[in-house]
């Protein structure tokens, strides 16, 4: 029954999020603004444990949820034939700067840990 | 022999297919990932697209009726971006002491990946609306959808970018960070969340609690930056090019 009050307050907070996105013209999308109006009930402590108990089997299963858009691939198969070798060099380099600029930032940015752990543990 | 063609036709057709199959396939791709030990080449999101795709065209089924299954599937990642504000929320005191530290590697990270994709692809010659389609790449795929709309490109496509640049960061992660020897997990999940979104940050919480919770922070956050800051940016920079 948590799981289930969880599961119906993400989808009113999403379904919110979709009307205030269209109603108010905001550049954010309706999830996204679901997520801002999740967090504010956050603060309220009777919610908790149901969207504990919804959100973390979603999340921990999240990367199944990506399966049916992977498998549009094929769909775009003219698209990428075409354009393949090239797609797939900006996809692969651009992932690959944005792995090491993100780590090498915050490395940069918190100078005493998790560096600071790090050197603990050692 | 007819029988069992008539079935499969009758099978394919119904929603029941899209959905038993990608349920069957992955749970299969994620038993196999861990008995090898989370090896990153055996990411099962990666094999179930793999073997669905090969499925489909090997039986001739179109991916709209595969996808009239699927949907169930699909449609849970609109919630799963608003649950997203709990993983944030447990760590609401961690995001307050540090945040100017997140905040600044998730733009950069971000501005990293929308800005070299974008040029790497104007370079190459990609048309402008696949151009469109992978600026919003490392966006988790519903929001990235949104964006590309936004931006004039593809949603379809854009879906398409996110999940490879995803695929493509959870692979691949591990061998960078060694070469780079970035070893903390904290450093490492956030990376991916910001760079490899859902399918980055799902490998990050399967190698290291902190590297989840680090990666689901980050993937948040970008999710929060690049829905408005993306249109942004091209109405500052767009008349440049």
């Amino acid at each position: 029954m948590q799981a289930l009050k969880g599961m119906a307050l993400l989808l009113l907070c999403q379904s919110a999020g979709e009307v205030l996105a269209r109603v108010a013209h905001l550049p954010l999308p309706g999830p996204v603004l679901g997520l801002l109006l999740l967090w504010l009930l956050l603060n309220w402590p009777a919610v908790r444990p149901s969207v504990a108990s919804a959100a973390e089997p979603l999340l921990s299963h999240l990367s199944l949820l990506f399966v049916p858009v992977g498998v549009g691939v094929i769909v775009h198969a003219g698209l990428i034939a075409q354009y393949g070798v090239r797609m797939l060099a900006a996809v692969l380099l651009s992932t690959w700067l944005a792995l090491a600029v993100a780590a090498l930032v915050l490395r940069a940015c918190l100078p005493r840990s998790p560096a600071g752990t790090d050197e603990a543990a050692r | 022999m007819l029988d069992f063609v008539e079935l499969w036709v009758y099978l394919s057709a119904t929603p029941l297919f899209g959905l038993t199959a990608t349920l069957v396939t992955y749970v299969c791709a994620h038993t196999v990932y861990e008995r090898l030990g989370h090896a990153p080449w055996a990411n099962p999101v990666l094999w179930t697209v793999l073997l669905l795709a090969a499925l489909l065209e090997l039986s001739g089924t179109p991916y709209p009726s595969y996808f009239s299954g699927a949907q169930f599937i699909h449609f849970l990642l609109g919630p799963a971006v608003v649950a997203m504000a709990w993983p944030l929320w447990q760590r609401r005191h961690e995001l307050r002491a540090r945040w100017p530290a997140l905040l600044l590697a998730a733009l950069a990270g971000g501005a990293t990946a929308a800005g070299s994709a974008w040029l790497l692809g104007h370079l190459l010659g990609l048309p402008d609306e696949v151009l469109a389609s992978l600026v919003p790449k490392s966006v988790t795929a519903p929001v990235a959808m949104g964006i590309a709309a936004e931006l004039g490109g593809i949603p379809a496509l854009a879906a398409v970018f996110a999940v490879l640049t995803g695929l493509a960061g959870a692979v691949s992660a591990k061998y960078l960070f060694d070469a780079l020897r970035i070893h903390d997990p904290e450093l490492r999940g956030f990376a991916l969340g910001t760079a490899a979104h859902g399918i980055g940050a799902a490998r990050a919480m399967q190698v290291h609690p902190a590297a989840g919770a680090y990666a689901a922070l980050a993937l948040g956050l970008q999710v929060l930056l690049a829905a408005p800051l993306m249109p942004l940016a091209r109405d500052l920079f767009g008349h440049l090019f």
